[in-house]
């Protein structure tokens, strides 16, 4: 298990360094920096702050910059935002988006599994069909349109909501519920598909045969082996709403973390876009290898590190 | 085991049902998040994104601007109508040539923590901008028409010799290079506001944060600023004029999407909304104008396509002047843009010189851009108008940018038979490429800080500032050097016009149309003035019938 998780933080080591080596060399490549605005800085100005900032640095010390400023986890000011650091940026925002997150989750978990089972156990028939439309539905409608939508009739028509920004936990009901759709038809999905294979399976035939009830079939055989899938799609899931909540943070008015990614991108705020990139491939690769671990956890016939030991 | 799954999975319906329960509970609290019970007048307004910095001598971008003119005050404010007047200066003496200004500050006029503003504090402001050593100063060419302030800025010349001294606590003597004409406009622009002396040589960081040590000297101070969030204004008490000052909170939230803000308009959550700190959704502007809510102020600003005048064929002026007039501009303002803009056919906008209404040439005029046309081609050695090279248009990102190319490729189509490409760039590209000259026709819109047309024309001096055309001309730039110098009004004025006609028949700058300052609020708001230059101020403000 030690040698397996060993090998498992090199792997994520070396992948970590490729993913920001490429973040900083794809960056340094786009047209424009930090300082390009429509009125042309003074030639004198701009050459200043390119001093001030090490822009004028060759791009090995920069890097090594940058590197550097990683591994002590103190990732520099940013160059938009006078005086703010890019720690205290993601100290601030990350909170909200993760909350956002969080309820997100929970909705998309609950309803997505709780669709999915329903829709295997009422295979074609008329629940089967509710729940798999609610779950077409989901996947095909992108979230920012769900999101103008819920904020057009529960806000602003029905007046249930307030419109935008983070405030309360109401101010958070409408935009977890637009994040929380896609990935919970996907879940819902994904649970009716591996409900139906293991309902096939001999050992529920069985079960069934001697006469359990179905309650119990359904709690202790169906649900524990067909969860899988969606364990697997956990991990990934969580960073792709940590991340790509940027759209719905927008519409939302809300000062998360995802929100800062995009500007810092359009902006060229050369440090943000390096410290919240670090950032987040680290919450990707760690919640990769939890997600790993669980497995093993949930089923015992997986054994992490097993496979390497032998 | 059985009993555990049962449990876990009957809490997870539980803590569902509370979560969906108490949504519903709080919602009541909630829908009174205005607040205004208690607090007075309140204002609230829309802030299209986090201001980069609200240290006055270092902005870099117009929303800071939007707020610092609330918190701080400068030597003059523009007024109501328009024109600079006495604000923290109660007389300004100025002498016969206009090179030297003399400011009397006033005797009432205290910084929010008490303490009075001096003529010091002035100085102190002025030269930490021009201070070599201090890179964060974007927009110090505001303070260059003061003696000496390019060179000490450039390390030429000592900080000391830069011509602003403090005679006395309250006497401020300003030496100029040469005699502009709009110094006082300047002096209200936030570069040369006045900050606290005491407080910024303590702590250089006093700026960062809303707090004890952010200290100003304008109707209001800054009472928070939670990021990316919301900025809250508290009416100032030790402001000279603050029985003018109705408003005793305003909260800028900052919202960065068009729509959500206008929802939130809609909603009640803002009196007001659109430009100068936020902007209109396009379908928006032309519900709200049906419905007579629409307002429309002028504005000292204007859209144009740069012409790239080293690339083929746009080095030859007949080419640049009949793709100028093959444009129909009024059918932009009227079918696209619909926000109330104006053709524009001029450079400086009418704001600042309103017989440019007319302009220099008629709009949509096929027949005289047919004739430019031929004669072009004729210079540039070709016979057909398909043998031209092939050209693009270059814009950022936007909706209203790609209609309004749309349009002029089907205009050049239509009236003279030239194909152009459409480009579209996001912003730090579209900037980047021009600033290398790796483009055609690029797309840009200039708003004046300074209603000047001295100040607007000065930008196209040489290949710097506003203009990436590449276009100089030395009769132009020696009508600008002439109009500096000069003190007399009328005199300047036939010189100015002269240098535009100039740039106008050469037509490196292909204008479109003129901004305008498109907004709306609710009955209740009064008074909340637009300056021609686009900007907010709050003073005279009142929500009183909220």
């Amino acid at each position: 298990m030690i040698r397996f998780l060993l090998k498992r933080f090199g792997y994520m080591l070396l992948s970590f360094i490729i993913i920001i080596s490429l973040t900083f060399f794809l960056m340094k490549l786009a047209p424009g920096g930090p300082f390009t605005s429509e009125e042309n800085l003074p030639k004198e100005i701009e050459e200043k702050l390119n001093e001030t900032y090490g822009l004028n640095d060759p791009w090995y010390k920069q890097y090594a910059n940058y590197l550097g400023s990683i591994a002590k986890w103190d990732l520099g000011d940013s160059f938009k935002s006078r005086g703010q650091s890019i720690n205290d940026i993601i100290n601030r925002s990350f909170p909200i988006s993760l909350i956002l997150g969080f309820e997100a989750i929970l909705i998309a978990l609950s309803l997505g599994v709780l669709l999915g089972v329903i829709g295997a156990l009422r295979h074609n028939k008329a629940p089967d069909y509710v729940a798999m439309s609610v779950a077409i539905f989901g996947i095909s409608v992108p979230s920012f349109i769900l999101a103008t939508v819920l904020q057009y009739v529960f806000a602003l028509k029905l007046g249930w909501f307030p419109v935008a920004r983070f405030e309360s936990f109401t101010h958070t009901i409408l935009p977890a519920l637009a994040l929380s759709f896609m990935p919970m038809a996907f879940i819902a999905r994904l649970m009716r598909t591996s409900m139906l294979e293991v309902m096939n399976q001999d050992y529920v035939k069985m079960a069934k045969a001697k006469g359990m009830q179905s309650k119990v079939v359904v709690f202790r055989h169906l649900l524990r082996n067909a969860i899988m899938p969606v364990v697997s799609f956990l991990g990934p899931l969580v960073v792709q709403i940590l991340t790509g909540s940027f759209i719905i943070e927008n519409i939302f008015g809300i000062p998360g973390l995802g929100f800062e990614y995009l500007t810092s991108i359009t902006n060229r705020d050369y440090t943000a876009i390096m410290g919240i990139t670090a950032f987040f491939s680290i919450l990707l690769l760690v919640s990769i290898l939890l997600v790993d671990l669980l497995y093993g956890f949930i089923d015992p016939r997986i054994k992490v590190g097993k496979k390497e030991a032998h | 085991m059985k009993n555990i799954k049962k449990v876990v999975f009957q809490g997870l319906i539980v803590f569902v049902l509370i979560v969906v329960l108490s949504a519903c509970s709080d919602e009541s609290k909630n829908s009174n998040s205005g607040g205004d019970e208690g607090d007075g007048q309140v204002l609230n307004m829309p802030l299209g994104s986090e201001p980069a910095e609200l240290h006055p001598g270092q902005i870099s971008e117009n929303l800071s601007v939007d707020v610092l003119t609330q918190v701080f005050e400068g030597l003059t404010r523009i007024n109501q109508d328009g024109e600079p007047e006495e604000a923290i200066a109660s007389e300004i003496d100025i002498s016969d040539d206009k090179l030297v200004y003399t400011f009397t500050i006033r005797e009432d006029a205290n910084w929010s923590n008490g303490d009075p503003v001096t003529a010091e504090d002035f100085e102190y402001a002025w030269k930490h901008v021009l201070d070599p050593d201090n890179a964060h100063t974007p927009k110090v060419d505001r303070l260059y028409p003061v003696k000496n302030a390019f060179e000490a800025k450039a390390g030429e010349v000592s900080i000391d010799e830069v011509g602003v001294v403090a005679e006395d606590e309250n006497t401020l003597v300003v030496e100029l290079e040469s005699p502009v004409e709009y110094f006082l406009q300047l002096t209200a622009n936030p570069v040369l506001f006045p900050i606290h002396k005491g407080i910024s040589e303590e702590n250089p960081d006093w700026f960062l944060d809303a707090g004890e040590d952010y200290v100003s000297n304008g109707p209001f101070t800054l009472s928070e600023w939670d990021h990316q969030s919301k900025i809250e204004l508290e009416k100032n008490d030790e402001y000279w004029d603050s029985d003018t000052v109705q408003l005793d909170k305003v909260n800028f939230f900052i919202v960065e999407d068009n729509n959500t803000a206008f929802n939130m308009y809609q909603s009640g959550d803002l009196d007001y909304v659109g430009d100068p700190t936020g902007t209109l959704p396009l379908e928006a502007v032309s519900s709200l104008d049906s419905e007579g809510t629409l307002n429309s102020d002028e504005k000292a600003g204007i859209y144009y396509y740069l012409l790239n005048v080293d690339k083929e064929p746009l080095n030859n002026k007949n080419i640049r002047k009949a793709l100028a007039l093959a444009v129909n501009r009024e059918e932009i303002t009227t079918s696209i843009i619909k926000g109330g803009e104006t053709p524009a056919l001029s450079l400086v906008a009418p704001a600042v010189w309103s017989e440019n209404e007319e302009g220099y040439f008629k709009d949509g005029d096929i027949d005289a851009a047919k004739e430019y046309l031929e004669k072009g081609i004729e210079e540039l050695g070709y016979s057909d108008v398909s043998e031209l090279p092939s050209m693009a248009i270059q814009y950022n990102t936007s909706e209203s940018h790609a209609t309004v190319a749309q349009a002029i490729q089907d205009m050049w189509k239509n009236n003279l038979g030239i194909d152009v490409e459409l480009e579209n760039m996001e912003f730090a590209v579209h900037i980047d490429a021009m600033d290398e000259g790796d483009f055609q026709i690029g797309r840009f819109g200039q708003s004046a800080e300074v209603a000047d047309p001295l100040f607007i024309l000065e930008a196209y001096r040489q290949n710097s500032g506003y203009n990436f055309t590449n276009w100089s001309n030395e009769e132009f730039i020696s009508l600008l050097d002439e109009a500096k110098f000069s003190i007399d009004s009328d005199e300047r004025y036939e010189i100015l016009r002269e240098a535009e006609e100039i740039i106008m028949d050469e037509m490196p700058v292909l204008p479109i149309y003129v901004y305008k300052t498109v907004y709306t609020h609710k009955d209740y708001v009064e008074n909340i003035d637009i300056t021609d230059l686009g900007f907010v101020q709050l003073k005279w403000a009142n929500v009183s019938d909220k």
